[in-house]
């Protein structure tokens, strides 16, 4: 569910990242991994990025658009005007504001807990829904790399649920080349079956049929990586269109400042400059000391969600 | 009764055809609100509007600007509709690979194929399939949209899952996890055990969205008129050292002598699990009372 923007107009400006903000990638989360009783500080970040990140909506003078809400009489509203309502039969409403629904998360919030392993390969691929990347987020890796090569090495994924943002997720936390790594998964009941769907129950096909099947399948089997397949022919069509309207200078307007400084930090996550930053603080062989694995920092216990509020 | 198929194509592996409907695998269960005014609890319109004079721009007039060297390159909506694909009911396969060859860092929406009139041909492709412990990559044109895809035998059927562009996949080739102190074999043993200790099968129908069940609760009782108490809660302890926090878990673990939470374990039977009625935690919860 989208939150209510909290932006607005007058703090615009202070929204806007700094050099220094704009260096390393957004976590979306961060929080503990709770393995047993050693607990993992990470940092959240996505595995994926949208690859339309470069279109926006204009007006026909070429000045960026924003949403804005109105009243049905035509007032423009602000966001502390707005509230949510679930519609009832009768058209009325019931109004839920988005504090009671943040009261209503679980109060496992800032923990992943590891506490069942299943075997990898045995999570259907229909469960997968969105990809991050779980950096640690302390200077000492030691107990991260310790839970990531056991169950690399063990091929394992742990279960779990936690919170994020207003949200409660299932997350199969998987390793892989040493990194951990969280995949969203849907809920059971968010998935249909071929019962449900009523599809037709196996119906054993010829031998020759299978046969021919199979010689088909060979004939197209390959080795190579699969990403090959993968680009993206729509953009690439739009990308050699673009370079078109740029020489015959058709339809190019010069991009506000901020707009084209977007363009540059783009949402390239740059996860060596995550990692670098974390190991910044440990410097010298006591600070490593001081700082013993397993040990969870006290957290501002409402940091996470005045980040999630702006 | 059979569900309704949202869709129609005919895989191609070469020249060897087979007709499939598409059905969607997921089913939305979000509870959608509406954004209302908060005095007069009544729907708000959206507008598109220039930020800076709040002049609203119909949307027929909207274009879209691809940001291109500071500049925006402006796109109607005649131009980007000569882009779109050519319709085609043709689901291409282009290769096949070993499947767990792509993550599901790739995947995007899951989709049953049932088989259209050929019912022996699509049952004759799902066993070939899953015999080949491959999977093939395709693509297609649905609803003037270009898709990739891979096609997987899953259980006794057919089923297409979307999947990313290239681009859209943060590459994690190049991380290399910064060395630290070794762990000693100890340590590596006790994760071992800590992890086999936890071991399980994957089973789905234990988990439930609880908050996705309290905001129904929540609605269900404010449409009823009644008044509701809603409370906050707290944090967990930290323990000391790595090596001391996995014999000591270990310890707490074997005491139990079963695979389950420490909150779990403590609180609920075995059992629980099985009749499928278990939900994290609830039960350790005094404060929060819905309705």
């Amino acid at each position: 569910m989208p939150r209510i923007a909290r932006k607005k107009k007058s703090t615009r400006h202070q929204d806007e990242p700094t050099q220094s903000d704009s260096a390393l990638p957004k976590s979306h989360w961060s929080g503990t991994l709770s393995f047993g009783l050693v607990t993992i500080p990470v940092e959240l970040y996505s595995a994926t990025r949208s690859s339309r990140r470069s279109l926006r909506m204009l007006a026909p003078d070429g000045s960026p658009l924003a949403r804005r809400y109105y009243s049905g009489e035509g007032k423009a509203l602000e966001n502390d005007d707005l509230t949510r309502g679930f519609e009832l039969d009768d058209g009325s409403f019931v109004v839920v504001d988005d504090d009671e629904l943040e009261r209503l998360l679980p109060d496992q919030s800032r923990d992943i807990d590891l506490t069942r392993f299943v075997p990898r390969t045995s999570i259907p691929p229909l469960y997968f829904d969105k990809a991050y990347i779980l950096a640690p987020a302390e200077s000492t890796h030691s107990a991260y790399r310790l839970l990531a090569s056991t169950m690399e090495r063990l091929d394992k994924a742990g279960i779990a649920t936690f919170v994020m943002r207003d949200r409660q997720y299932l997350v199969a936390i998987t390793s892989r080349d040493g990194l951990l790594r969280a995949e969203t998964l849907r809920f059971a009941d968010e998935l249909r079956t071929p019962e449900s769907l009523g599809l037709p129950p196996e119906k054993k096909p010829s031998a020759e049929r299978v046969r021919h099947m199979k010689a088909a399948i060979k004939h197209l089997s390959k080795e190579q990586a699969a990403e090959k397949e993968l680009t993206d022919t729509y953009w690439q069509r739009l990308e050699k269109l673009v370079e078109k309207k740029k020489r015959d200078n058709e339809g190019v307007v010069p991009a506000r400042v901020e707009d084209a400084h977007d363009e540059n930090v783009a949402e390239v996550i740059d996860l060596m400059a995550v990692l670098r930053q974390s190991l910044a603080n440990q410097k010298t062989p006591k600070a490593d000391k001081a700082s013993q694995p397993g040990i969870k920092k006290t957290r501002p216990a409402h940091a996470e969600k005045t980040r999630a509020r702006r | 009764m059979a569900a309704r198929a949202m869709w129609k194509g005919v895989i191609a592996l070469g020249s060897t055809k087979v007709g499939v409907k598409l059905y969607s695998a997921v089913q939305d269960r979000d509870i959608h609100f509406k954004l209302l005014e908060r005095n007069k609890h009544a729907p708000v319109e959206q507008r598109m509007v220039k930020p800076d004079s709040d002049e609203e721009v119909p949307y027929e007039e909207v274009r879209k600007g691809f940001l291109s060297d500071g500049n925006y390159v402006m796109l109607d909506k005649e131009e980007l509709t000569k882009l779109a694909p050519k319709a085609s009911r043709e689901i291409e396969v282009a290769r096949f690979v070993t499947t767990d060859h792509l993550g599901p860092e790739w995947f995007v929406r899951p989709y049953y194929l049932g088989p259209d009139s050929d019912v022996e041909s699509y049952f004759a492709l799902q066993e070939a399939l899953a015999d080949s412990g491959r999977e093939g990559i395709v693509h297609w044109v649905m609803r003037n949209t270009e898709y990739s895809g891979v096609l997987r035998a899953v259980g006794d059927h057919l089923m297409l899952i979307t999947l990313r562009h290239k681009d859209e996949v943060v590459s994690t080739k190049d991380v290399r996890m910064p060395n630290g102190r070794e762990h000693s074999a100890k340590e590596a043993q006790m994760a071992e055990q800590l992890v086999v200790a936890f071991e399980d099968e994957f089973d789905p129908s234990i988990y439930k969205n609880e908050h996705r069940e309290r905001v129904i609760e929540l609605v269900d009782a404010k449409s009823r008129g009644k008044r509701v108490r809603l409370k906050k809660v707290q944090e967990k302890k930290a323990e000391p050292s790595l090596a001391d926090a996995l014999s000591r878990s270990l310890l707490s673990v074997h005491k139990k002598g079963v695979s389950h939470t420490k909150s779990q374990a403590s609180t609920e039977p075995a059992k629980a699990k099985k009749a499928g009625s278990r939900t994290r935690k609830s039960s350790t919860r005094k404060e929060r009372s819905v309705a």
